[in-house]
């Protein structure tokens, strides 16, 4: 049911489901928490996330680089708790990871900024090949990246970010522009994706989701609108033509 | 080897918007019609419906709805100098394919040019005198004006239903209204949809500075509508996902919800979808089209033999066809001769956002395409522009329209692009904040062209479109002028923090802008500077007509989707009293 509060926020929905990041870090990220239909969950189910597209060692980057990218906080629950990294691996293990929507025809030569990506990579062999290059230099190190100061895994990003590095042919900044839009991608799409779990991002920032209804709301000038976020997967919309004596299709 | 087709009297390439109104129009008059559409059918039911259809990674981010862009894509460079290379991912314009075309995937923001924007050259030499504009600007004049458009934008407007408050009737200033428009005949056929939260403190704050303000004309309907085709239509009820989708609720006007059930009720009407036309085909004295070639969805090739041929295509496909066809002498900057491709342009896109307190709460989400409140007061030559060096500016408006949040959730400048500073600042302001669009006009200019690239190729081995483009410095100049009237108006709502963003240079094919291209194949009086004539008919072959915003010379303040349904109405008004009757050029080169 709809309603307008002008409560805060973080008293509707409660810093329950807040997971501390030390203990995020520690296990494994959860995998999908059940749906909650009266609320969010605060439990973290520990059970072990599936990756059909990382192997191990890049699972592991990629789980501790999201939750820096997006990490969790007084704010709200991170990059692991909405099961950023599995939404990754379902991307670029399926059609998105081999050039959909991407035109694939040479000759490759690089262009201008305006002119846009211009590598003969698709997204899966982007990833592959950039993550073989990182690991590659982590293994030198003595700690893991995974168990490296928040301080330290920023600085690597940071690096990779200014475009330092060349990762077997990847710019390390066209790989970590990749890498940070499709987490943010894979935190606020709807969670049939297997990101923003439970919904968790959009009741961070107040998004109804699928919901498709405002025509009284909104009327309801400033107020804050306080509904459970709906997910397409929850959405059992049917709509009937107005004229029945109208074909709706051929 | 191609398989001929049984003759019939015309054939349209593309059927969207401009395509479905020409078909209906000249199948209802007994014509035999084929309608040739690359993408595939579809329709409100089953293909637009909840809950699948509120998806923004699969519409906003994966471009469900567009052009397939592994086939079918355009080169581009910034500069004649430059390497035009392929734009490999669709973002800054998003044309569409399927039944239906662009038109289902847009915002529905309906509005008129004004009667200035059809003679532009002229008056701006009047007013500011011949040397005022930049030596590489070549706008130029329509060759139809606003007089004689103003009965088929009322048809279009009357086709869609759209929702607005006129401003001025018969040249009475109506309250409520926008009172820079050019005279309209009668009042919008419904009335505005609500205003939205940013909408009323848009309103009041441009009061407050002397402005006028007025809701934006939509095609999502504030109350349910019959059309003068019979067609119904059901009220908008505001669900935020609009543009780059397609509408559940029959509230949107698209040839769906307009005109398709009609036309595909006429036998004299045939549908083919899937087909992708190669070429126009010309006899021998390359004066006369004798139909289309086409490759169908399975790969065979079939000729379609027609006494008159309309490509009704995206802009950008009507120029690449007459050039794929060789209709009409190719445009060459560096001797300015030739008209194809000609007079590319596209629109000045700025913004404005305006951060408040977290008291304040703005549910973006609760927004149509259309929904918002804007002025004209700084848009084409609604001010003077003596000693500005520009022309054209841009309608200012809080016209948000979602708040889907892989693309929309703004942060103030300076802000860090990840981590915790970047997530707390996206939570901070996502419900707190205004966005304004500053949708500004766009001047042609000698270096910015369309022509075939010399490397890249389609699925089907043809040569891609090439698109050279940059901002010119008149628009840029714009830009940073009206922006900072967006950001007063943003003071005077009282938000905490203002941050303009006046569009620069260069122009970047990787941030969505517009899908407002236009030019190309040029309208106009003088052969020499245009490809089509006032009635969109060819120069060259005059059983070829060209209708699409490719015939716009250069590009004005609004959305030009309700010009484009006037000019379609303007040139079937031609076709059918004037050529049909009498094949031939309606007007003498």
């Amino acid at each position: 049911m709809d309603k307008f509060s002008r409560r805060s926020f973080v008293a509707t929905v409660g810093a329950a489901s807040v997971a501390p990041v030390s203990a995020l870090l520690q296990g494994p990220p959860a995998a999908a928490a059940p749906q909650n239909p009266t609320g969010p969950t605060s439990a973290v189910n520990p059970a072990k996330p599936v990756y059909l597209f990382f192997n191990l060692a890049e699972a592991a980057f990629i789980e501790a680089a999201c939750e820096r990218l997006i990490p969790a906080d007084e704010s709200g629950p991170g990059a692991l708790r909405a099961g950023v990294p599995n939404y990754l691996d379902t991307q670029l293990g399926g059609a998105w990871g081999s050039g959909e929507r991407l035109y694939r025809s040479g000759p490759w030569q690089s262009g201008s900024p305006s002119q846009g990506y211009q590598l003969p990579f698709t997204p899966a062999e982007l990833f592959h090949t950039a993550l073989r290059a990182i690991n590659r230099q982590l293994e030198t190190k003595s700690t893991p990246f995974g168990a490296l100061p928040p301080e330290a895994q920023d600085a690597f990003l940071k690096s990779l970010e200014a475009g330092a590095l060349d990762l077997d042919g990847v710019p390390s900044a066209v790989f970590f522009d990749m890498l940070l839009r499709m987490s943010v991608e894979g935190f606020f799409s709807d969670p049939v994706y297997g990101g923003n779990r439970d919904m968790v991002a959009w009741r961070m920032i107040g998004f109804p989701g699928a919901y498709a209804d405002y025509y009284e709301a909104i009327d309801r000038h400033g107020e804050r609108f306080v509904r459970e976020p709906m997910s397409i997967g929850e959405d059992g919309h049917a709509h009937i033509h107005p004229d029945p004596n109208i074909p709706a299709r051929l | 080897m191609a398989q001929k087709l049984k003759e019939v009297d015309v054939v349209i390439i593309g059927v969207g918007m401009v395509g479905s109104i020409v078909a209906k129009e000249l199948a209802a008059a007994g014509y035999k019609v084929v309608g040739l559409e690359r993408g595939e059918a579809r329709f409100t039911v089953p293909e637009f419906q909840g809950p699948a259809i509120h998806d923004e990674l699969r519409f906003d981010i994966r471009k469900a709805l567009m052009q397939d862009n592994t086939r079918e894509p355009v080169t581009f460079r910034n500069h004649g100098s430059e390497t035009a290379l392929p734009v490999r991912r669709w973002e800054s314009f998003l044309p569409g394919t399927g039944l239906g075309g662009s038109m289902v995937h847009w915002n529905g923001q309906t509005y008129r040019f004004q009667a200035n924007d059809f003679e532009l050259a002229t008056r701006t030499r009047e007013r500011y005198g011949k040397d005022f504009l930049d030596a590489d600007v070549t706008v130029q004049d329509w060759g139809v004006t606003y007089a004689e458009l103003e009965p088929y934008y009322d048809r279009f407007e009357y086709l869609l239903g759209t929702s607005g408050k006129a401003g001025n009737i018969k040249g009475t200033i109506q309250p409520g209204g926008d009172p820079h428009e050019s005279p309209r005949s009668r009042e919008y056929p419904t009335p505005p949809q609500k205003e939205h939260f940013q909408g009323a403190m848009f309103r009041k704050a441009a009061i407050g500075l002397g402005y006028h303000p007025f809701p934006q004309p939509s095609s999502n309907l504030s109350q349910p509508y019959t059309n003068p085709e019979g067609v119904k239509l059901n009220a908008c009820v505001f669900c935020g996902f609009c543009e780059r989708y397609a509408c559940e609720h029959y509230a949107k006007s698209v040839p769906q919800t307009v005109i398709l059930p009609v036309l595909l009720a006429n036998p004299n009407f045939e549908l083919h979808t899937g087909c992708q036309v190669q070429r126009i085909n010309l006899d021998s004295t390359k004066k006369k089209a004798t139909g289309v070639t086409y490759i169908d969805r399975a790969g065979r090739e079939f000729e379609q033999p027609a006494s008159l041929v309309i490509t009704s295509s995206f802009a950008l496909n009507n120029v690449r066809m007459l050039l794929l066809s060789g209709i009409g002498k190719p445009y060459s900057p560096a001797s300015a001769t030739g008209v194809v491709g000609r007079n590319y342009a596209y629109q000045t896109m700025s913004s404005v956002a305006s951060f408040f307190d977290q008291d304040v709460f703005i549910n973006p989400f609760m927004a149509s395409g259309a929904s918002g409140t804007l002025i004209n007061d700084f848009a084409g030559d609604n001010f003077d522009h003596s000693g500005l060096g520009f022309i054209g500016g841009a309608f200012i408006g809080a016209v948000n329209t979602n708040g889907r949040p892989i693309q929309y959730h703004p942060v103030p400048p300076g802000t860090p692009a990840w981590g915790k500073g970047w997530k707390e600042a996206v939570v901070k302001h996502y419900n707190h904040t205004v966005m304004f669009s500053l949708h500004g006009s766009s001047v042609s200019t000698r270096q910015n062209y369309l022509d075939l690239d010399p490397t890249y190729r389609d699925a089907w081995g043809q040569p891609l479109l090439r698109m050279t483009f940059d901002f010119p410095q008149n628009d840029l100049k714009m830009a940073a002028y009206v922006t900072a009237k967006g950001v007063e108006i943003g003071k005077a709502m009282g938000a905490k923090q203002v941050a303009g963003a006046p569009r620069k240079g260069p122009y970047t094919t990787t941030v969505y802008q517009t899908t407002h291209n236009t030019g190309g194949t040029v309208m106009g009086n003088d052969p020499h500077t245009s490809v089509v004539n006032r009635y969109l008919q060819s120069w060259d072959v005059s059983n070829v007509f060209v209708i699409g915003a490719s015939a716009y010379p250069q590009n004005a303040s609004w959305n030009p989707t309700d010009t484009l349904g006037a000019l379609t109405y303007w040139a079937i008004d031609a076709l059918k009293n004037k050529y049909l009757k009498n094949p031939g050029h309606l007007v003498a080169a």
